[in-house]
């Protein structure tokens, strides 16, 4: 295999090179602390505060509300712990979505054992919560709503806006996991009424091991990883200087490029859904057909198993992946596409597509005409389509 | 993850396919956790296999072990076909990842199914073999979007 075609940037993403020029200073050269007193360290020091600019600038922050962490799901864990820490006198209901990231629901679940008591709402046959659902969930006891901004399997971005308002309407704190969306379609924590908000580095060609939560200010969620008075007393841990530096360079990118790129990857990508769904019979595709992530495209194929699928794509260099549950290393098929309504045959198989801004339309050709052998070839392998095609026969 | 082995029976599959007026037939597994085997025996008046074809949806472990465990009982006779067991065809298989263990279960189940109903056809009983358990006949679906 001379080249790989890579279609798995929702499960992480190429540092540009931008990026990693702008890392590269910060391990041999400038390698100092930055709590330091010491000028050296000054260098430091004015990079984190640069990277902290560039990271809140994507979504209209102010650059004193930006936290660097250890990637997104420490932001969450974070952003939900403290959370229920510090608010406990008034409640401890949180409302959330039946499709979240396992680093809010497995928190969820660990909260619930710590006594909480959560809200999973359901989602529609696209992947959206009803904003009804959500106001008659609320009780005087609720203390906050995590929704994720886009979902990273599905693509389907919800309306942040409007839940921002009814959680402020209400009193309630509103975090988000943006860890698909951010530098990817436009936010704004003013205008979307986002309390807190997690992204992480390695989705916007940024390095990996890096994240960020917004806190806005007036949010009294105390430290979670406890030591010295980094990040204002609230993260612990010597800054990682150089990761901070790359995560802050891919935000500006993201931000400058994003109205470009979106356009770009749309456009590819419908090309792709377009071709799949009327070249390949039996085949849907899950997620909103238009308020879904640019450069995510998701289907099922009808009669035959994702990991199958995978391993036969990846014999051609194809990199790409699946909601079935032997990707998911237990015996059920992604929680999202149950949650939109899938049976589980059905679920199993799915096949995710994540565009690149340096996926072609030569590359999505070539995936195109190979997966339709490749499902072809399982489908005469399969029982279920044998069953199918019998029953069809008999009329 | 896979061995070379696991990777040479699921891009290359022996006997895919179907055997008309087949001797006996057997599907096991559940669409819902993602596995279903269906194994076709031709059986000759002496009891000797004498073609066996496969047809598995499931991941690339159900399609290799679906396709040794064919090769596995191809001319034996339904006597020694019982001993074709999970482990047999694992080991013929340079081992299974341990997630990955419930696709042989399901392969020896698939003969079994099959011997049994071709010993229900012929009304005779073969020593040693019980009723499988897990035909999922019913649960086969087709639903159309």
């Amino acid at each position: 295999m001379d080249k790989i075609i890579y279609l798995d940037n929702a499960a992480t993403t190429q540092v540009s090179e931008a990026v990693l020029n702008e890392m590269l200073p910060f391990f041999r050269q400038t390698y100092s602390n930055p709590s330091a007193i010491y000028g050296f360290a000054e260098k430091s020091r004015k990079a984190i505060d640069k990277a902290r600019t560039q990271a809140a600038e994507l979504i209209g922050a102010k650059s004193e509300d930006i936290y660097f962490t250890g990637g997104g799901s420490e932001s969450d864990n974070w952003a939900l712990k403290a959370t229920v820490e510090a608010y406990s006198a008034k409640g401890k209901h949180i409302i959330t979505s039946k499709i979240e990231h396992h680093a809010i629901l497995h928190t969820c679940s660990y909260l619930e054992k710590q006594g909480c008591e959560i809200t999973y709402l359901d989602v529609d046959e696209n992947g959206k919560i009803s904003l009804d659902e959500l106001k008659n969930a609320i009780r005087p006891d609720t203390i906050l709503i995590t929704i994720m901004t886009a979902n990273n399997e599905i693509g389907t971005i919800e309306p942040i806006a409007e839940i921002g308002r009814i959680a402020h309407e209400n009193g309630i704190l509103f975090h988000t996991d943006a860890v698909q969306a951010y530098g990817h379609i436009p936010i704004n924590v003013d205008e979307m009424h986002i309390d807190m908000l997690s992204a992480s580095g390695h989705k916007l060609n940024g390095p990996k091991g890096v994240g960020i939560l917004y806190i806005r200010k007036g949010v009294k969620i105390r430290s979670f990883i406890h030591g010295g008075s980094q990040e204002r007393n609230r993260r612990a841990g010597t800054s990682n200087v150089p990761a901070i530096v790359g995560f802050g360079k891919a935000a500006q990118i993201a931000g400058e490029t994003m109205a470009e790129r979106i356009k770009q990857e749309r456009e590819i990508r419908d090309h792709l859904i377009e071709r799949v769904l009327s070249e390949i019979p039996y085949t849907r595709l899950n997620g909103h057909p238009t308020d879904r992530l640019p450069n995510n495209a998701n289907f099922c194929f009808q009669f035959i198993e994702g990991e199958s699928l995978l391993i036969l794509l990846d014999q051609l260099g194809v990199c790409a992946s699946s909601g079935s549950a032997c990707t998911s290393g237990s015996l059920d098929p992604s929680h999202v596409l149950l949650a939109i309504g899938l049976p589980h045959e059905i679920a199993h198989g799915s096949l995710r597509l994540t565009l690149s801004e340096e996926t072609t339309l030569a590359e999505i050709d070539f995936v195109v005409d190979e997966l339709k052998k490749i499902i072809k070839r399982l489908r005469n392998m399969s029982p279920l389509y044998e069953d199918f095609t019998k029953n069809q026969e008999r009329g | 993850m896979y061995s070379e082995k696991v990777m040479d029976h699921f891009t290359n599959p022996r006997n895919v396919g179907e055997i008309e007026n087949a001797s006996g037939i057997g599907t096991v597994g559940n669409a819902k956790c993602g596995d279903i085997m269906r194994i076709y025996l031709d059986i000759d008046e002496q009891g000797i296999i004498k073609d066996v074809k496969f047809k598995t949806f499931g991941c690339g472990a159900a399609v290799a072990t679906s396709s040794m465990a064919t090769e596995l009982v191809k001319g034996k006779t339904v006597q020694e076909a019982l001993t074709v067991t999970n482990k047999a065809v694992m080991e013929a298989l340079d081992g299974l990842p341990p997630v990955k263990v419930h696709c042989s279960l399901l392969a020896e189940e698939a003969i079994h199914a099959a011997l049994w109903d071709y010993a229900e056809k012929h009304h005779i009983v073969i020593e040693g073999l019980e009723k499988p358990v897990n035909d999922i006949a019913e649960v086969v679906k087709n639903e159309e979007y």
